[in-house]
């Protein structure tokens, strides 16, 4: 070790003698007698040298400034990750490290601050959802859903997945990516005129473990989850509603009422920090007689030796550290932390307030619509009513309606030329309660290449 | 009450913590009062419109009850109250074996919460993003060179998934050559994430028996050896702590039978700048960033898993991958999606990206020598626990260990004290316990992993708290095995919670 020990490390040079006396060993270097010298790298790490804390300050701080961000432009792109205001007291709480320097809460008596707000989150999680059983997170929405459709396959004991149009794209990549080891077959539908998924039913049929419709879709609309449901539950197929923006169930019917067996998605607009989309929150809620097929923890209520009433981990037969092969998953860590700053979040906007934040969501958004239906050269292609996030028309190319926007200091949407070229030159904007009057004035004017 | 706090008190010499006022707390449904809010909202600037005019009022919500109605105040009296009832490590020791519960640093909090880290979208457009690829570039490069890797993805958002992704691109390879392979070999020391990931990617799990030494031995792999072997997983050191010291040998049966190693990255800690699982033979890793790399564990999570692999795996690497454009191209960084091998996407972004800004802050502040003095320290601290714990407890492979040891409750089996009941006794002493019961194949385990975070005093007085709970286990085994006696709650009944799942609050029960 050359100059000043890391900060990191208690240890002094006497600290170091003595315990290695304590142990009966003359040096480190006996420490590692057990790794082979063969096997020992035998020189230094090739790694820039330790650097002062005001200097990584200065490094990162010039690394974060080369990055746009919802702070340094009006801001239009969603597409599954939002940009929402966060209150201060989220992340004034969220940062308390009796919260984030904990662990799994494996051991109730000392974690009951973790456990009792996974509790509150599965309960809010089933109040939005409109089901029965909530686990305490997973990774991210795309996860969720490949979990969610594991779950269903296991469940039904099928092999067929039927997914409507307007899942995330990336929901679908790793979709793939967790199918394809086991042979199930993945059909996808098309769009329909409106900008809903095709309908379900005619793709139907008794090898169908589930039908997997995500609402408000990935370009806006809202679908027809009652008619899913029936369709699926028809021919024994569970219907699995996967949500990017749960904003939205502020506005809309849960998806539990509406016929879901399973509503899975993405959490981050709760509170949680954008942060190039991770670490993320995923969720995942089910009905009860699915209970025992969940992946991840769960947070039960129980009470103690005294009498009083507390929470432990709970179910954990369904778990990789008991069940190894077997488990329902190989889920370890989950989001808990995610977890905290969603279900602070909530409580704050609570019964009332996430209505209210919701409706002015959707109310940017009609405003939206109609400066872009009022405007020459921009256009709606899809007709089918949505939340806060809607397809535009531009008159060149997507690419170049953003480039103009940009050059007003406007980060204007996402261009679908890449995911859905048949709707021609398009964008994917979305406006959340962050976007003001002034700056969608300004920008349907950038996107129509008006001054 | 006052008996039983006479009875439960452990000795002040040696205790890490005393009584405090516990804050009482009920949850924010029983606290919720109509009409409260915690949250302003700005007028509406543009015109209100009504959902109904658009969308079939079936598929409108007309009211939330589940959410409660706080003010501010009480929202943030409420989690500063549960804070309160969490051990953690900005309090103390928390040694849970294969956890790596090391300190996280407050600059690296500070740096994740910089705007054009924090408030910045996966979707913006490379150009605009020039910073975090290029930490992602650096990260990913910093951890192939700590492991002797080739390439390394940051994608995967935890070790299990990190696991998940290895298996995956195994899986694709031995396809790519058009063969068949349907077992995946898996010490019976493992962490069951192993198994459970293998088996999610449709493989047959064999577990292999670890030698009376607690390492596995290249015979054993050579017996369970077959062209249907995939791969064999395996962690060194493994969760006894030791260093697997025939790693290289055993690497070697693998690969002439045409299967390839997966290494589990959990216990890294005590290798960096050691030796490094590219060196030992290993083709594919996870790394846990938020082990190793000091991310905080969040409370469960979220951890990072990304993964490291040699060259003959790198065509199937998860996609995006981070590209430093080169000469006529342009300067900069760019994403590359070009792999038509790739097992595709494993998250809905880039991985969790918040951690990677942590443990490249992280590895900044230590430089080459500060990683290889975590592990030194890290060993140093766990063979000095082991070496002052011996004389009083079992130690069921008593070996010089790596980062970890593992003792068991075999001592005190006329006593009738259990491991779990020296684990909640640790707590009346102010520690959170020590991984128990793992590895599976040592009875009663207690696996600790100090990591080089504790001072040496810290050290002693746990080994103290050890030493007065192994003479209580013999003087008054009722006082140990019904602890813990000084928190908030005694000890929970998990088995009714199994028994009879509530998993949600809902008004009517509360009500009766």
């Amino acid at each position: 070790m050359t100059g000043d020990l890391p900060r990191f490390i208690p240890h002094t040079a006497d600290d170091v003698r003595e315990m290695l006396a304590a142990i009966g060993v003359a040096d480190l270097d006996a420490l590692f007698a057990c790794v082979p010298d063969k096997l020992r790298l035998g020189r230094a790490l090739d790694l820039p040298r330790a650097a002062s804390e005001q200097e990584v300050v200065r490094e990162l701080a010039e690394l974060a400034a080369r990055n746009a961000n919802a702070e340094s432009h009006p801001w239009f792109l969603g597409a599954g990750v939002y940009a929402h205001y966060v209150p201060a007291a989220v992340h004034a709480l969220a940062s308390r490290a009796e919260f984030y320097t904990a662990y799994t809460p494996y051991q109730p008596e000392i974690s009951q601050g973790t456990l009792q707000t996974i509790f509150e989150w599965q309960t809010m999680v089933c109040a939005l959802t409109g089901l029965d059983v909530s686990n305490a997170s997973l990774y991210d929405g795309a996860s969720a859903a490949a979990e969610a459709v594991l779950l269903a396959l296991r469940a039904t004991r099928r092999s067929r997945v039927v997914v409507a149009h307007g899942l995330h794209p990336h929901y679908g990549d790793v979709l793939r990516s967790y199918l394809r080891a086991l042979g199930t077959r993945l059909e996808w539908l098309p769009r329909g005129a409106d900008g809903r998924s095709a309908p379900v039913a005619p793709a139907l049929d008794d090898e169908t473990a589930c039908v997997v419709v995500q609402s408000p879709s990935f370009l806006g609309p809202v679908q027809d989850l009652r008619a899913a449901a029936e369709a699926a539950h028809a021919r024994g197929a569970l219907l699995v509603v996967v949500v990017t923006e749960p904003l939205s169930l502020g506005l809309l019917r849960a998806p539990g009422e509406l016929g879901a067996d399973v509503v899975c998605g993405e959490a981050q607009s709760f509170g949680v920090p954008m942060s190039f989309g991770g670490p993320a929150l995923g969720f995942l809620a089910t009905r009860e007689r699915f209970l025992r097929q969940l992946p991840g923890r769960l947070a039960g209520e129980t009470v103690d030796a005294r009498g009083r009433r507390g929470f432990v981990l709970t179910l954990a037969t369904r778990e990789q550290h008991i069940r190894r092969e077997k488990a329902t998953s190989n889920i370890c860590t989950n989001q808990g932390l995610c977890l905290l700053y969603a279900t602070i979040y909530l409580a704050l906007l609570g019964r009332v307030g996430l209505r209210k934040l919701a409706r002015i969501n959707y109310a940017k958004a009609e405003y939206l619509k109609r400066r872009v239906r009022e405007t020459r050269g921009l256009s709606l292609p899809l007709a089918a009513p949505g939340f806060h996030e809607l397809v535009v028309g531009v008159p060149d190319s997507g690419a170049a309606a953003l480039e103009r926007a940009l050059d007003a200091g406007i980060v204007g949407g996402l261009d679908l030329a890449g995911h859905e070229p048949e709707l021609g030159p398009a964008l994917l904007v979305c406006t959340t309660e962050l976007a003001t009057r002034a700056s969608i004035d300004r920008l349907v004017d950038r996107l129509a290449d008006r001054p | 009450m006052t008996e039983e706090r006479n009875d439960g008190e452990a000795p002040e010499s040696v205790a890490n913590a005393t009584r405090g006022l516990a804050w009482e707390e009920p949850l924010l449904f029983e606290r919720s009062r109509p009409g409260r809010t915690g949250y302003s909202l700005p007028d509406l600037d543009v015109p209100d419109a009504d959902p109904a005019a658009a969308l079939p009022a079936d598929w409108l919500r007309d009211d939330l009850p589940g959410l409660p109605e706080l003010s501010e105040v009480e929202v943030v009296r409420h989690f500063t109250r549960l804070s309160t009832w969490n051990a953690a490590v900005d309090l103390g020791l928390y040694p849970l074996g294969s956890c790596t519960m090391k300190y996280n640093p407050k600059v690296n909090e500070a740096l994740s919460r910089l705007p054009g880290f924090a408030a910045a979208h996966p979707l913006q457009p490379p150009a605009l993003a020039q910073g975090f690829l290029e930490l992602c570039w650096r990260l990913e490069r910093a951890l192939a060179e700590i492991s002797g890797m080739d390439r390394v993805t940051l994608q995967p958002a935890a070790g299990a998934q990190g696991e998940l992704a290895g298996i995956m691109m195994i899986r694709a390879y031995h396809e790519h050559r058009s063969e068949k392979r349907s077992i995946v070999l898996v010490p019976d020391s493992a962490h069951g994430t192993n198994p459970a990931s293998a088996a999610l990617n449709d493989y047959r799990v064999v577990a292999i028996p670890s030698g009376q030494d607690g390492i596995l031995h290249p015979d054993a792999v050579a017996a369970a050896m077959t062209p249907e072997v995939a791969a064999l997983m395996i962690t060194n050191p493994n969760t006894l702590g030791l260093f697997e010291t025939h790693i290289a040998e055993i690497c070697e049966i693998v690969h002439a039978g045409g299967g390839l190693v997966y290494g589990d990255g959990a216990n890294l800690n005590a290798l960096l700048g050691i030796a490094r699982p590219g060196d030992l033979g290993i083709d594919v890793m996870h790394f846990n960033l938020h082990k190793t790399f000091s991310t905080p564990h969040g409370g469960g999570g979220p951890g990072a898993g990304p993964v490291g692999v040699k060259n003959v795996l790198a065509p199937y690497l998860p996609v995006p991958a981070v590209r430093k454009r080169e000469g006529s191209e342009g300067a900069g960084f760019t994403l590359d999606y070009e792999f038509p091998r790739s097992i595709g996407r494993l998250h809905a972004n880039f991985g969790n990206v918040g951690m990677f800004v942590r443990a490249w802050a992280y590895l900044r502040s230590l430089g080459p020598d500060g990683l290889r003095r975590c592990a030194e320290m890290a060993v140093l601290n766990a063979n000095y626990l082991l070496a002052r714990l011996r004389g009083e407890w079992h130690v069921p492979i008593d070996r010089p260990v790596m980062h970890e040891c593992v003792l068991s409750d075999h001592g005190l089996k006329a006593t009738g004290v259990t491991t779990l009941d020296v684990a909640k006794r640790l707590i009346d002493y102010g520690y959170h316990p020590p991984t128990v019961y793992f590895p599976l194949i040592v009875h009663g385990a207690l696996m600790i992993e100090p990591t080089e975070s504790e001072p040496r005093e810290g050290l002693d007085q746990f080994v103290a708290a050890l030493s007065a709970i192994a003479a209580e286990a013999r003087s008054d085994p009722d006082r140990v095995r019904t602890a813990p006696h000084r928190t908030r709650h005694g000890r929970l009944d998990e088995t009714r919670a199994a028994r009879r799942p509530v998993l949600r609050w809902q008004p009517e029960r509360s009500d009766s």
